[in-house]
């Protein structure tokens, strides 16, 4: 095991039930009067994120601070990267300044893997291309215990743009680990069989939504990442919405207690009605707030302790 | 990442570590149990000391109308609801008690590898303006109290903050003390105070162990 978190795949089971404990943890402390910890006091977290982002930004910073760490932001736009920077000099760079953890955000698969061998601090993987997202993984892990009860022995069916989606891969592996069933569901152009089996063997793979609906404990919606679509992978954002969207007469199909996901940011009416995601049903803003948690629990248990 | 399981914060006593041979250790005071450990004080000289404690506590604050107890996980949490139920037996005032972890205020946390926190469970009716009364097991260099108090800082404003602990072994590093002491018990750096409880170890004891032979030094100090 290493320092630093870069794919869910890096979690055993016990690792994985430490951080949703302390995640938990973390949450009942944000109901005190002062909400931030002294823990992280006088050590640098960098947020380096070369891709958009509103909610991991936001929820990494607010997690770093709740534990007082310092933070400093760096995007690629604004930043000497546009001026042609690799990344190995920002890396340096960093590096120079004294960072404890490095926070990364990049469009190639694989940035982080790399970045961790050019810095002595920890790195976070925050999404890398249509690789991983491994606290994504862990706030979707830390919702359905929370709002379930357990993950163990959960039926929970991803839907949609499994090819791009890092949100996907991170969570098939994780939930896996923790002892969940989970079945890809999407067209067959955007559900890569292959992969899905080599990442977690005799994953059950399906395209036909309404089959699969009465049997789901949660439902993960993916967003149709259209800015990372080369090809035409469906005929028509109407065809996609009708096969694969989940409407109000979908979602009265699942079983009482199911859960509705999604990792955000949503196309309202492509994949996901409004209707279903404003219902009681939907985690979508709760998977924000539990976001900031399970992120300090990550940064406490990767800083908190004596460096390795 | 190598997280490490969860750990007791203090002068660790997970039964697995103890062995059949210390677990089957006499019941009877100063009997040395086990080359490994002694036992200093018997389960019946627990129930005396929480007895002497509760009335204690009801006799320096007056009744205990405002009192609150914080037990600081692991062993201080049930020591605390012994406590109440004591007091409560006594003067039929219910106490209200509390759960106050301090892990994340420790001053020691870079010394070692990341730890699982423990439970923090306000107390219904919270601390503003009582009188709170920190429950702790062993008494050291008294850091774990240090961040304690900075804990308490952030979850409200206690009119005052008394500290109760079953045993004091010496060798502070911070000018702190506690009001409420169960026993003193003298102790070498390198001696390690065992404490064990019903509730979380399934018999009450408390057991000194040597610390000579092949750790001297290390563990002892290190632990605090």
């Amino acid at each position: 095991m290493t320092r630093h978190l870069l794919s869910a795949a890096d979690l055993d089971a016990a690792t994985a039930t430490m951080i949703l404990d302390t995640a938990q943890e973390m949450a009942n402390l944000a109901g005190h009067q002062v909400k931030k910890l002294p823990t992280l006091r006088g050590r640098t977290v960098v947020n380096l994120f070369y891709e958009d982002s509103t909610r991991t930004r936001i929820s990494f910073e607010a997690a770093a601070k709740r534990l007082s760490a310092d933070v400093i932001n760096f995007s690629a736009k604004g930043s000497s990267v546009s001026k042609g920077e690799s990344l190995k000099d920002t890396a340096l760079t960093l590096q120079a300044m004294g960072a404890d953890a490095v926070v990364v955000r990049h469009p190639a698969a694989g940035a982080p893997h790399r970045l961790a061998g050019w810095v002595d601090g920890s790195v976070l993987n925050a999404g890398d291309g249509t690789h991983e997202h491994p606290t994504q993984a862990l706030l979707d892990a830390y919702t359905m215990r929370a709002r379930l009860g357990r993950v163990a022995g959960l039926h929970v069916v991803i839907v949609g743009d499994v090819l791009h989606s890092r949100v996907a891969r991170s969570n098939v592996l994780l939930l896996s680990t923790l002892g969940a069933k989970v079945t890809l569901v999407g067209p067959p152009t955007l559900l890569p069989v292959d992969i899905a089996t080599a990442l977690v063997p005799g994953i059950s793979v399906s395209y036909d939504l309404d089959a699969v609906l009465p049997d789901a404990d949660v439902v993960m919606m993916l967003r149709v990442q259209r800015e990372r679509m080369t090809d035409s992978f469906f005929p028509s954002a109407r065809e996609y919405a009708r096969r694969y969207g989940l409407d109000g007469p979908r979602m009265r199909r699942l079983p009482e207690h199911a859960l509705v996901m999604h990792p955000g940011p949503m196309n309202r009416g492509m994949e996901i009605a409004p209707e279903v995601a404003d219902s009681a049903r939907s985690t979508i803003v709760e998977q924000v707030a539990n976001g900031v948690s399970v992120r300090m629990a990550v940064l406490y248990l990767l800083l908190g302790g004596k460096p390795s | 990442m190598a997280y490490p399981q969860a750990a007791p914060r203090q002068e660790p006593a997970s039964p697995a570590r103890l062995g059949p041979a210390a677990a089957s250790a006499g019941p009877s005071p100063d009997q040395p149990a086990t080359p490994s450990g002694k036992t200093i004080l018997s389960s019946t000289d627990l129930q005396r000391i929480v007895d002497r404690i509760a009335h204690q506590i009801l006799e320096k604050t007056d009744g205990a109308t405002d009192v609150v107890l914080l037990g600081i996980p692991t062993r201080g949490v049930p020591l605390a609801r012994r406590l109440a139920d004591r007091i409560h037996t006594f003067e039929g005032v219910r106490v209200p008690t509390g759960t106050l972890d301090v892990t994340l205020y420790r001053d020691d946390l870079r010394l070692r590898a990341a730890r699982a926190l423990g439970r923090t469970e306000p107390p219904p009716g919270g601390i503003d303006g009582r009188q709170v009364i920190l429950v702790d097991d062993v008494l050291f260099s008294g850091r774990t109290v240090r961040a304690a108090l900075d804990a308490l800082q952030d979850l409200g404003r206690p009119r005052a903050v008394q500290l109760a602990v079953l045993v004091d072994r010496g060798h502070r590093e911070l000018p702190i003390r506690a009001d409420y002491v169960g026993k003193n018990i003298p102790t070498a750096l390198t001696e390690t105070v065992r404490v064990l409880l019903a509730e979380t170890d399934g018999a009450d004891e408390v057991q000194l162990r040597g610390g000579q032979a092949g750790r001297e030094g290390g563990s002892g100090r290190d632990r605090r």
